[in-house]
């Protein structure tokens, strides 16, 4: 096994590097056929995991690869473990990167144009760009088929430094390398708390294996620590651990560089920042549940940041005018989602609608990149229109992924999400009736943002030049295909999965549990035990207040931005305009990106520049290394005045000094 | 014991071959120039028979060579390696490589010369890490400055005279006191051995004023914070590669100075005086970053960041005495020495690759600061891809030597204390900000300027240069277990010896005070 675990994973790298150094030789062809071969077969070869788990009994697989170092008794290594959990992630990822593979050959068919004329850097950024999302691929899979904390943080890493490199790839764009900075640098900040509880971990359990860890976990649970007023261990390492992942999964407060990551091309918003790396901080917490479950504190923590991301950012998806900011922030909500069920301790419900999400999520963003495509790549969609006559396999395409999106009965968000909405409902923790609230609300936000831009993009008049209305046409097939294929689980993996993955506890079971829960916080417990099949759960979905919310979004929607715009198309200015203040909160991102701007990134330059001209250059230099070669030219300068060379100067120094010393003497 | 000399060989070889370079002149340029590249890959050859041939599972010093050399006092011509000069030693014949490959073409006022200075410069630092006689140690130690200092002072840029001799005052200040700490040891111990420095029993007061002696002149070389100002200004100044020497070896000798002298000499004084050196590593890593941030020229931007990475170093190497005087902590004493080595060898080759960097830029347009640049991937992309490696090497990205050390000190000064690890953490969020930032203005955006659009890209000896430095930092960074391996015997007999308590019997409670565990199973 450790063999077919490894060419999963070496496959894209393999690709990655062949496309990234042979980039030129081989041409572009080259380049997209291997990198594609190495996601494809680790494609084939994670579905066959997952399948050999789901019908087969595939042994959980964890062994070491290689050392990657032993100090001070404890061993670092490079390892492997795959378990149900792994499966789902790793055929989530590989699936989804083989889409965007394909998607990528047309959508970056004419990237020349996106370079100025001449310039070296744009030789071969087809090339080059195949081989980061093949590069990206191999980073998640090593950080999800992880067996230990050190190679998590590896693969956490990486999957940041490619996000970093593909957000800034049109680098000659201000705004993208103002955004890959920015990316980089608050996920450094999550990182900053995540390598904290690497360190809280390794100290107090001496050893870096999750095995080894979950197994000590219980016998460590009442160990306090001395700090902030005492403190139980375990709700240290937890908030630590998830501080990490409020960076990579963009939750509140460190969420602001998620809609900016959205100047990266249109591909690798969907792979990475919609479908997998940013639900690592979601696969994370899921992986690390035998230590989240012993701290309420932690969860509680967990569940409020979650819910105040799902509502607020979606608030924000209703004023956005551009069609790739509006899908981002619907990403940050349902990042939301999937983290507010961690905290109420529904692990597999959140790892559910990270899977159906990555599907629907992915099919959205690039169903926007086909318009944007068909746009000659102008993003507003307040310019747009009418669509769905000159698209119909983005429009149907899109249109499905939208409903999964709200939750409409039967499509695979509508499992994972009311999944979701009832077990935090069930919870008891501090913050679950807060979140309770702002997640059933959310789903009418959702569904108001959503068809707000489906109906302004596929419906109504064509609103755009005429030079672009002229060109309007549907996008070639390797565009429209990975759409097709992507559409097919958007509606129906949710009914499919919800049995295995949150009925029939197929996350725990046999003697390792990839998601362990305490018995009095299993909020998926009523649903298990009121499971009736797909249908009934359908039917009793239809007479809950999410489903009744959801349709109302929707109505509202097509009333306004459908019905009401056909007569009126300014209504949405207007609506706008009428939000005043409220409207205008919405659109400053109630103010983080300015307070961060002012206070972190203005204050940390004036606070350096305030440290290098008084610390180190007046203080140091001026005053002690300056002034001291200066104290003592100065000395030197008065010492000589006393050698005159008069004779009678030294004669009479020679007695005042006698007398002076006799005096001492005699009184002595 | 009486096998080959191959330390001396070590020492010696690049120093014939620097005067042999110096001997044929300057009007056979390619002459000296093959001739000390010849020289230099000679030498590193030899050295790595140091590392083939090192048996990692002793602490005792090997490749020993030992006779006399002044007999009325007891000074030797003593040599001998553990697992923790070694690895420096290999490291300083392979960067020098590196150096004589990087001065090639760009130095055309006597290149011979310059070339020498190199070779020579060589030999005496690997003298530094070898020699076991505190004399032979302070030889080579004083003279290690000569050839930097002309180094700087011939070939340096246009204020080389202020930082030549704030360069030359500052460190010769620090090691006066030192001079004079050892020859106090002398008359404790009879001998000039380090190794009988190792086991003299010294009174508190006595090991204070060593220690402080011994931090003079160390924390100058790290450098320390307050001590760190020249190290910005010297490499300002100096030639390209001066400043690789200076950041990738010359730093590291304080490191190593710490290692040798401090620590296993008096461990007593620097129990009792840890705190500080934490403060100011925390200083370093904190304060300096910040100073990081505002550089507008390169070469100081990279000057403060070895200042930041070398508090790592430092932090590494002390916390070991909080964490050995603390009874509830069986382990992490190990890990924060063996960080702070990993951490030196790699700033090594970071350090030295980032100024290669700057340098490339530098022979181009003759510029160092950031606001001259912009665009830069525009017109050489190699470079483009090789800064942006680097730079996340800088930044402490896993995969590459950058995050070993930083990693395993982070973990080991989070047994210290938790919010000392907050603070050496914080270089996560500034060392990504001020070398990416830089990264950003230098490298990427629109062609800034004619300058830049004439830019050509790397040729293929900056290529193979840079390419070997980077296959270096992802080995590192991939497998760092081969170097744990040579150093572990050395840096557990050394954590021993710090754990051990060196005062005489009379002063002897204030060990059992401070310890009570350790003095007991030692005694």
């Amino acid at each position: 096994m450790e063999n077919l675990y490894l060419t999963i994973v070496l496959a894209p790298l393999i690709g990655a590097i062949v496309a990234g150094f042979l980039g030129g030789r081989i041409g572009r062809r080259g380049a997209h056929s291997v990198t594609i071969a190495g996601v494809g077969l680790s494609a084939l070869l994670s579905l066959w995991v997952l399948t050999a788990f789901i019908w087969g009994d595939l042994p959980v697989f964890n062994e070491t690869i290689y050392n990657w170092m032993v100090s001070d008794g404890i061993s670092f290594e490079v390892g492997f473990l795959v378990d149900k959990l792994t499966a789902v992630m790793m055929a989530t990822v590989t699936f989804v990167s083989l889409m965007v593979h394909i998607y990528t050959i047309g959508y970056m068919a004419g990237d020349e144009h996106n370079w100025p004329h001449g310039a070296l850097s744009g030789k071969n950024s087809y090339q080059r760009f195949f081989s980061y999302i093949s590069l990206f691929t191999f980073s998640m899979l090593m950080l999800v088929m992880s067996n230990n904390f050190m190679q998590l943080f590896f693969g956490w890493e990486a999957v940041g430094l490619v996000s970093y490199l593909l957000i800034g790839f049109w680098s000659t764009r201000e705004s993208a390398i103002f955004a890959n900075l920015k990316a980089f640098l608050v996920n450094r900040v999550g990182d900053f708390g995540f390598i904290l509880g690497i360190a809280a971990i390794a100290m107090y359990f001496g050893s870096m294996d999750y095995a080894e860890v979950f197994a000590m976990a219980p016998e460590h649970a009442e160990i306090q620590v001395a700090l902030f007023g005492g403190v139980s261990l375990m709700t240290l390492i937890c908030v630590l651990l998830f501080i990490g992942a409020m960076g990579k999964s963009a939750q509140v407060p460190l969420h602001v560089w998620l809609p900016d990551s959205m100047e990266g091309p249109t591909p690798i918003s969907a792979l990475i920042h919609a479908a997998t790396m940013v639900t690592a901080g979601v696969f994370m917490v899921a992986r690390m549940s035998p230590l989240y479950e012993l701290s309420e504190a932690a969860l509680s923590f967990v569940l409020i940041i979650g819910a105040t991301t799902a509502f607020f950012m979606g608030l924000i998806g209703l004023v956005q005018n551009d069609i790739k900011r509006v899908v981002a922030y619907s990403t940050l909500s349902q990042l939301g989602y999937m983290v507010t069920a961690l905290g109420a301790s529904a692990y597999a419900a959140g790892i559910f609608h990270l899977m159906t999400h990555a599907f629907f999520k992915a099919l959205l963003f690039l169903a926007a990149g086909s318009v944007i495509i068909a746009m000659h790549h102008k993003q507003d969609i307040s310019h747009m229109g009418g669509l769905r006559k000159y698209m119909p396999i983005t429009w149907i395409t899109a249109l499905l992924g939208s409903l999964a999106l709200i939750g409409f009965p039967g499509f695979s968000g509508f499992f994972s999400k009311d999944a979701i909405i009832e077990a935090v409902g069930h919870s008891s923790l501090f913050g679950s009736g807060y979140a309770t609230v702002l997640l059933t609300i959310g789903v009418f936000v959702t569904a108001l943002y959503s068809f707000r831009m489906y109906f302004l993009v596929f419906h109504g008049k064509e609103r755009m030049d005429e030079h672009t209305k002229h060109h309007l046409h549907e996008t070639p097939w390797v565009v429209t295909v990975p759409l097709i294929l992507l559409a097919i689980p958007s509606v129906f993996i949710g009914w499919y999965a919800i049995e295995p993955m949150l009925i029939s506890d197929w996350f725990a079971s046999g003697d390792w549990n990839p998601i362990m829960v305490a018995p009095e916080h299993d909020t998926l417990l009523p649903l298990r035990e009121h499971w009736h099949g797909q249908v009934a759960f359908i039917q009793h979905g239809m007479t809950a207040w999410p489903f009744y919310l959801a349709m109302s979004g929707l109505g509202l929607a097509a009333f306004v931005w459908w019905l009401v715009f056909a007569r009126n198309p300014r209504i949405d200015e207007q609506l706008q305009a009428l939000g005043g203040p409220v409207t205008r909160l919405l659109q400053d991102k109630y103010g983080f990106d300015d307070f961060n701007q002012r206070v972190f990134a203005g204050g940390g330059r004036d606070l350096g520049r305030a440290l290098w001209m008084n610390g180190d250059r007046a203080l140091i230099d001026g005053a002690i290394v300056n002034g001291s070669a200066r104290t003592v030219a100065r000395m030197a300068q008065r010492v000589r005045h006393l050698q005159t060379g008069y004779l009678y100067h030294y004669a009479i120094a020679m007695i005042v000094g006698l007398v002076g010393l006799l005096t001492l003497f005699v009184t002595l | 014991m009486n096998e080959f000399p191959l330390l001396t060989l070590t020492i010696w070889l690049p120093i014939i071959g620097g005067l042999v370079v110096l001997a044929s002149g300057d009007q056979e340029k390619s002459l000296a120039k093959w001739t000390a590249l010849a020289f230099a890959i000679l030498t590193f050859l030899v050295s790595l028979g140091l590392w083939i041939g090192f048996d990692s599972s002793t602490a005792e010093m090997q490749f020993v060579e030992r006779s006399a050399w002044i007999p009325t006092f007891n000074v030797e011509y003593f040599l001998g390696v553990d697992g923790i000069s070694m690895p420096l030693i290999v490291l300083t014949t392979f960067i020098t490589i590196f150096v004589v490959i990087a001065g090639w073409e760009v130095i055309t006022y006597k290149p011979s010369q310059y070339l020498a200075a190199f070779l020579i410069m060589e030999g005496v630092m690997v003298g530094v890490f070898s020699a076991l006689d505190a004399i032979l140690f302070y030889v080579f130690w004083e003279a290690m400055l000569i050839p930097m200092f002309l180094i700087i002072g011939v070939w340096g840029g246009p204020n080389r005279v202020y930082a030549t001799i704030k360069f030359f005052l500052y460190t010769f200040f620090g090691s006066v006191f030192m001079l004079v700490a050892l020859i106090y040891m002398y008359f404790q111990s009879g001998s000039f051995s380090i190794l009988d420095f190792h086991s003299l029993q010294l009174g508190m007061t006595a090991q204070t004023l060593i220690f402080i002696a011994f931090l003079l002149a160390f924390a100058v070389k790290v450098p320390m914070f307050p001590v760190h100002t020249w190290l910005p200004d010297a490499h300002v100044e100096a030639p390209t590669g001066g400043s690789v020497i200076l950041a990738a070896i010359m730093l590291k000798i304080g490191g190593y100075g710490f290692l040798r002298f401090s620590m296993p000499i008096t461990p007593d004084a620097s129990a009792s005086l840890a705190w500080l050196i934490i403060a100011l590593s925390l200083i370093a890593i904190v304060y300096i970053g910040f100073v990081a941030l505002v550089q507008q020229d390169m070469k100081k931007l990279i000057a403060y960041s070895s200042i930041a990475h070398m508090g790592f170093v430092t932090l590494g190497f002390f916390i070991v005495f909080t964490i050995v005087l603390n009874p509830n902590l069986s382990s992490g004493a190990i890990m924060g020495i063996e960080g702070g080595m990993v951490q030196m060898i790699s700033h090594g080759f970071i350090s030295g690759a980032l100024f290669l960097c700057v340098g490339v830029l530098y022979d181009r347009i003759h510029s160092r600061e950031i606001a001259d640049y912009g665009g830069v991937i525009n017109t050489m992309p190699w470079f483009g891809a090789f800064m942006v490696f680097f730079a996340m090497s800088n930044a402490g990205l896993p995969g590459t030597s950058g995050f070993v050390g930083e990693f395993m000190v982070i973990l080991a000064t989070f047994r210290a204390d938790f919010w000392w690890a907050v603070l050496a953490a914080t270089t996560l969020i500034l060392a990504a900000a001020f070398t990416l930032w830089m990264v950003k203005r230098v490298v990427f955006g629109e062609v800034k300027n004619d300058k830049v659009a004439a830019l050509s890209d790397l040729d293929l000896r900056e290529r193979i240069n840079l390419g070997v430095l980077a296959a270096a930092v992802l080995a590192l960074g991939l497998w760092p277990a081969p170097l744990m391996n040579v150093m572990h015997a050395t840096v557990e007999n050394l954590v021993t010896q710090v754990s051990a308590c060196k005062l005489p019997a009379a002063e002897r409670a204030e060990c059992e005070l401070a310890r009570p565990e350790t003095v007991a199973t030692l005694n």
